[in-house]
């Protein structure tokens, strides 16, 4: 197990231009289980890839409990990673795959058997050892791709995207066993994805990344209740944050569709006559006859445009003048399409982000009203 | 949907017959001659000169006796070409293994031009270059030396063989190199455990081409060797410089010459497909 930092790592493939990598800066409590979480070409594989040591970064430092590590090769960095493809060995049994690196280590065979056997009960995988990958399901391949990293106990688990390659529900299945399987040996784990949801259910801290730089480190909640940009906003919670451009008049905020009382803490923030965008997220939009709202905030009427209904919710899109907005109602609503509809958010459910797109909310009083009323719901 | 497929693909359509027969055609008019020579093989030297084609005679064993045990010593040009085939394949595969290795997988930014450049060596006509080699081959004692012929064919053969297993080794999955580099395993052992397993199909192929056109190369073998290294193409062309034109012992000359690359490829054939093929389809 080891402490991993990363300070001011950077990564730039030719002289010009903005680097794949830029300024990284994280340390990691021993065994902590860190999810790189954003879109695609936001740098977090090669981030990965250079913590595993198969690519060099061109700056900064990485270190493992306080030792360089740039500059050493994978094979001596004392790490196991699983990759998207899984990368097993075809020619090779299950059994050899997971023992490949322990031979080459030249552990005693008595000792690697044991390793073996040990990791393929964790996983549930014994009797499939003398199989080859070919005669093995997606889902027992991606536990033979864990059961190679974990014999090595190694000090740092890299997994890259794992699951993308599953069906929708072997990978809430396998999501789960990672965690239990984390909890069970303890080992600091970097995992990458591009689902945000799996870096939320999964992630004790989540790095959320973006062309090329951290957005934000946080728990899962400190990214949902207080994203520092309406980037972070915007990726984090399914379906996105609704935002709306607003202008301060007076004691006022107004848009084309919707006007709002302008909180006191903001009368600092926002000059007089400067447009600022207001965050909602869909789940905290509801129906103006629900009452659970303390402080009404933000009213919005629009045209329904389309309606999800998943079941549990239903998503609502309308169209409010120059925005379209999603809102997420509870059960299925009797509801029509091109009906007007009017929604209502609670005032400590709004977030507000300046036009540089950073959040005027954190630290402000809305914010601990916001977790409290959280709290208070729950 | 079923039924209005199934006719149309049973259906024997005119175009369809006739494509048939010139196939058919073709690959007669192409077997032919090798036909002939099988035949011509069991005949007698009078059968074999008869103007009017003889195709039902009685067959006899004599031009391969007289070819093998004849003076000519079938033997010798035949362990010639097989020391020569099978050497210059694995000196071949030990030298373009790294190669290709390194061209698949540490390319450089002139690796793509490295290729174009080493296959294009492969358009000079083997005249061009028959002088200098020829003097360097005499300087340095190679003439007539086996180990000259097989350090030529090793050499004439390295282009088409780097060619071949750099493709292959393309096929490699980048993340099973690396999975195999974070497992632990050095260059040499991700090559010896993990990528050459892999890309075995493939080299099979490579390793059966390269000895079918070694074992048939007849220019090189004719041009710098006598009798010493000659290989069974020099054999066969002994017969009309020496022999004169005996057609059956020429032909049972070239049947014995022939035969064994023909029994390896039939053996090999569905090897050699599964390695040509290797990685077309995913």
């Amino acid at each position: 197990m080891a402490i991993v930092e990363l300070n001011n790592v950077s990564k730039h493939y030719g002289d010009k231009g903005p680097g794949a990598v830029e300024d990284f800066n994280l340390r990691t409590r021993d065994g902590e289980f860190i999810v790189l979480v954003g879109p695609s070409g936001c740098g977090k594989t090669t981030t990965m890839r250079m913590i595993a040591g198969l690519e060099q970064n061109t700056g900064g430092d990485i270190l493992f409990n306080e030792q360089e590590m740039s500059g050493v090769p994978a094979k001596h960095r004392d790490i196991a990673m699983v990759f998207q493809s899984y990368a097993l060995y075809p020619h090779m049994s299950v059994h050899d795959n997971m023992a490949f690196s322990l031979k080459l280590k030249k552990i005693d065979k008595t000792e690697i058997k044991q390793r073996v056997e040990a990791a393929a009960k964790i996983l549930g995988i014994e009797h499939l050892l003398d199989r080859k990958p070919r005669a093995l399901s997606g889902g027992q391949r991606q536990r033979v791709a864990l059961g190679r990293a974990i014999v090595r106990e190694p000090q740092v688990f890299l997994m890259d995207e794992p699951l993308s390659n599953l069906d929708a529900r072997l990978r809430v299945e396998m999501r789960a066993e990672i965690v239990k399987l984390h909890r069970r040996l303890k080992v600091t784990t970097f995992y990458v994805t591009h689902d945000q949801v799996e870096a939320m259910t999964m992630g004790e801290r989540i790095v959320v990344m973006n062309a090329g730089h951290i957005q934000q480190v946080g728990t899962p909640d400190e990214l949902y209740d207080s994203p520092d940009n309406m980037f972070v906003a915007g990726f984090i919670g399914t379906p996105s944050m609704n935002f709306i451009k607003m202008r301060r008049h007076g004691e006022q905020l107004q848009g084309t569709d919707a006007s709002l009382a302008l909180e006191p803490w903001l009368k600092d923030k926002v000059p007089e006559g400067e447009e600022l965008w207001v965050g909602i997220r869909p789940e905290h939009l509801r129906t103006v006859d629900d009452s659970r709202h303390t402080r009404e905030g933000i009213r919005l009427r629009g045209k329904i445009e389309v309606i999800e209904p998943l079941g549990a919710v239903s998503l609502i899109q309308l169209k409010t003048g120059e925005h379209r907005i999603t809102t997420q109602l509870e059960g299925r609503p009797r509801l029509a399409l091109d009906q007007e509809l009017e929604l209502v958010s609670d005032m400590s459910r709004l977030h507000y982000f300046g036009l540089d797109e950073r959040n005027l909310t954190v630290n402000a009083p809305a914010a601990e009203e916001a977790a409290s009323l959280q709290g208070h719901q729950e | 949907m079923s039924q209005s497929t199934k006719p149309s693909a049973s259906r024997i359509t005119l175009g369809g017959t006739l494509l048939t027969l010139l196939a058919y055609l073709v690959a007669i008019v192409m077997f032919f001659p090798l036909l002939w020579m099988i035949l011509t093989a069991f005949k007698t030297e009078q059968q074999a000169m008869s103007i009017v084609p003889q195709f039902i005679f009685t067959p006899t064993w004599q031009s391969f006796h007289d070819a093998i045990f004849q003076g000519s010593a079938y033997t010798h040009y035949a362990w010639n070409s097989l020391i020569t085939a099978v050497g210059s394949t694995f000196l071949g595969l030990l030298l373009t293994i790294p190669a290709a290795y390194a061209m698949a997988f540490y390319p450089s930014k002139r690796t793509d031009f490295t290729l174009v450049w080493m296959v294009s060596t492969k358009f000079i006509p083997a005249v061009g270059v028959l002088i200098p080699i020829f003097l360097v081959f005499r300087s340095s004692g190679l003439l007539d030396t086996r180990f000259g012929l097989l350090m030529l064919y090793t050499s004439m053969n390295m282009p088409i063989m780097i060619w071949m297993i750099y493709s292959y080794f393309k096929e490699v999955p980048k993340e099973i190199i690396e999975a195999a580099d974070i497992d632990g395993a050095g260059t040499l052992q991700t090559m010896l455990r993990v990528i050459l397993p892999l890309a075995l199909p493939g080299l099979t192929s490579t390793a059966l081409l390269v000895t079918i056109l070694a074992w048939n190369e007849s220019f090189w073998s004719i041009m710098i060797t006598n009798h010493n290294a000659a290989t069974l193409a020099t054999y066969i062309a002994s017969f009309r410089s020496a022999e004169g034109l005996y057609w059956a012992k020429l032909s049972a000359g070239s049947v014995l010459a022939s035969a064994p690359i023909i029994v390896l490829g039939w053996c090999a054939q569905r090897q050699m497909v599964r390695g040509l093929t290797f990685g077309a389809v995913k």
